[in-house]
């Protein structure tokens, strides 16, 4: 196949070429069109009804080579080889196992070493690649956008869909180009831009869009952090980000297990570099982000786009015009036990995490051991470090970062979904407050009665040795201050 | 899957913004591997408030819920539409949806009908007004109604079309395998694969 543009054709953006090439079928007179999923993820989670559906109608999967499943929201990151302690967590990892076992489907288990997040799981293996079609039952599936694929989170009626049929009818989504230029300063990172997209744009910004980070500073990113971009490109609303490929998405790519070699390598690279964005392409909106004056950014409120620069203030709703905002932005800082006016850097923490889909791979930990090496951790407040996938711990583990971690009195965990969303045992006690490197601050998120704030590793580390919300920047000055 | 045309009964006024899945449902309740029973899990953190209006008796047996803008954001998890429809809900109100509950809302049968703010806020005072007035969602004539008041409301053709028929989706893309033959036949052969399993080139990385 080719896909170059055919003179006289109109540009196009990376969201249409990647569409264009999966169109099955082409819906007519309102029905949408059929596209075809080069890869589906399964979890335990958002599956065991899919493969019960297919039993009930005596459907096959389709495309078994198509399809991988990991052990990741229940899983407990303590004492692995233990039986799961909690019933019906068990029950739910052995309906995976059993339903893969059944249909064919490569699982990778608790203590296996492919095992993890799985939006981690599929990059770490190169099966994550440009230009394909990636869903799963999970909304933070945008995170493989940042190979410039096209990654959507899907309902259980849609996984069984996609199990049966390798396909999914969808309406074709509008484009939003969210440009990014300048240059980041030294302690904000790809976690603060999005943090800050999705304030400017809020939590419904983006619905209806696939989103396109572009510009200097998105080029600027290693694969982990257009990972953490693209992971939350949910949170404002739109099922998809996506970063068009180059030669840092190559290197990544280039050497994994599942990444095409020899020829097949050539071709691919031949056409991945067919899919960004035409010049005068036309997008439906645009969104222009500075990079060189953000700062670390931190959510004081119970939705992903009530944040701001970590040296502000907690805002006074009384200041908001919209209605509905200002009504959220109440509710919020009663649940959250703020009072207006407050500098986010007086707010007390109780625990931190570090870990989930958006930043729990190999630099965001680097990043945070680079922090808190040689330090120890503010009395009373709980620390815990969980990496993205089994492999992620290994590698973090040749180089010494455990040893920082715990020295630092931290826990280190085992891998997985973890305090995220608390289904497991790593939760927060009613009134709990966190500094989380997470992507959701909702109500009773990491536990019920639980207070989020969303930050950076970086900011999760000066946070767990200062005790209070903080950049990396208030420990330089901290220590310039005791210099002096 | 039921055919649909239109839904009479009680509705509750949800006087929020952003009611996202977790708020739906929380967390803990996505461990079952069923596809029913949910209805205790809804809305589980709010209803511990006795004032809560799905506690409030008047609103008892209630098929249709009006929420503020941004209803069901967040995280994909069917359980949502599941624990609205175990619950006894027939159809959904907002004036916006998150994208993933309103494609799932329309393959189980429950009906996500938007429509304008300022008609959320008249159907909100309608029935604060008279709590248990009957309203009726209309999906053939694509219109909410209460007492007086009757107001439009949107869905995208082909969901209206399929909950109006029954219909169910894999069946109708099934009609469709040869073009998915056709499609897979000409798949490159570097695409990723999951199977066989592969070891990495360069082995050590760890």
């Amino acid at each position: 196949m080719t896909t170059t543009i055919p003179t006289g054709e109109r540009p196009r953006t990376l969201a249409e070429k990647v569409w264009a090439d999966h169109l099955v079928k082409k819906g007519e007179a309102g029905t949408p069109d059929l596209i075809y999923i080069d890869l589906h993820l399964v979890h335990e989670v958002t599956s065991p009804q899919a493969f019960d559906g297919l039993r009930l109608a005596g459907r096959p999967v389709r495309r078994p080579d198509l399809t991988i499943a990991t052990e990741d929201h229940n899983t407990p990151t303590l004492a692995i080889d233990k039986p799961i302690a909690d019933p019906t967590s068990r029950t739910q990892i052995e309906t995976l196992r059993r339903n893969a076992a059944e249909f064919g489907i490569r699982l990778h288990s608790l203590g296996d070493v492919e095992q993890g997040i799985v939006h981690v799981v599929g990059p770490q293996l190169g099966l994550t690649q440009p230009g394909i079609t990636v869903v799963c039952g999970d909304s933070h599936t945008s995170t493989h956008g940042a190979f410039g694929a096209m990654a959507f989170g899907i309902g259980t009626s849609e996984v069984e869909h996609v199990l049966a049929t390798q396909t999914l009818p969808l309406k074709p989504f509008k484009t939003m180009a969210i440009n990014v230029e300048g240059s980041l300063r030294p302690g904000v990172t790809a976690k603060d831009i999005i943090l800050a997209v999705i304030a400017k744009i809020g939590t419904g910004g983006g619905q209806g869009y696939v989103l396109e980070y572009r510009g200097s500073a998105i080029r600027a990113l290693s694969m982990d952090g257009r990972m953490t971009i693209c992971n939350m490109s949910i949170e404002a609303g739109a099922r998809a980000g996506m970063v068009a490929p180059d030669a840092t998405t190559y290197e990544y790519l280039k050497g994994r297990a599942h990444a095409p070699e020899g020829a097949d390598w050539d071709a691919a690279v031949e056409y991945w570099e067919t899919l960004a964005t035409d010049d005068g392409a036309q997008f439906d909106a645009e969104v222009f982000i500075d990079a060189d004056t953000l700062e670390p950014f931190v959510t004081w409120g119970t939705n992903p786009g009530q944040g701001v620069s970590l040296s502000e203030a907690v805002p006074d709703p009384a200041t908001i015009t919209d209605q509905h905002e200002r009504a959220a932005a109440e509710r919020a800082l009663e649940y959250m036990d703020l009072a207006p006016g407050t500098p986010l850097k007086d707010i007390r923490v109780d625990a931190v995490f570090m870990g989930s889909c958006t930043n729990s791979r190999i630099e965001d930990l680097r990043a945070f051991a680079s922090i808190i090496k040689g330090k120890h951790k503010a009395d009373g407040v709980r620390v815990m470090v969980v990496p993205g996938s089994a492999r992620v711990r290994l590698e973090a583990e040749a180089e010494g970062l455990d040893k920082v971690i715990t020295e630092f009195g931290a826990e280190w965990r085992f891998a997985g979904c973890s305090m995220c969303l608390g289904m497991n045992p790593d939760q927060l006690a009613p009134g709990e407050r966190c500094a989380s490197t997470s992507n959701r601050n909702f109500e009773g998120r990491q536990g019920k009665g639980g207070r989020t704030h969303l930050v950076s590793p970086l900011v999760a580390a000066a946070t767990a040795i200062r005790g209070t919300l903080s950049g990396p920047w208030d420990l330089e000055a901290a220590s310039q201050a005791e210099g002096n | 899957m039921d055919k649909i045309t239109t839904v009479t009964g009680t509705a509750v006024p949800l006087r929020r913004s952003n009611v996202d899945t977790d708020q739906i449902i929380p967390a803990v309740f996505l461990k079952r591997v069923t596809k029913t029973g949910f209805e205790d899990a809804l809305f589980f953190a709010w209803r511990q408030d006795p004032e809560f209006v799905l506690n409030r008796p008047e609103f008892a047996g209630a098929r249709i819920l009006i929420a503020g803008p941004d209803f069901g954001t967040g995280s994909s998890r069917e359980h949502a539409v599941w624990a609205l429809r175990d619950y006894g809900f027939d159809v959904v109100i907002s004036s916006r949806f998150g994208d993933i509950f309103r494609g799932n809302a329309g393959k189980q049968g429950l009906v996500a009908a938007q429509i304008a703010y300022e008609d959320v806020e008249r159907l909100w005072e309608t029935i604060e007004a008279e709590p248990g007035i009957a309203v009726t969602v209309d999906l053939v004539e694509r219109t909410v109604g209460a007492g007086a008041l009757t107001v439009p409301f949107d869905i995208d053709d082909y969901t209206r079309w399929r909950l109006l028929e029954g219909l169910d989706d894999i069946g109708l893309t099934l009609r469709d395998e040869n073009a998915i033959a056709e499609f897979e036949s000409h798949r490159e052969a570097w695409r990723p694969k999951t199977l066989p399993i592969r070891e990495p080139a360069e082995s050590g990385s760890l």
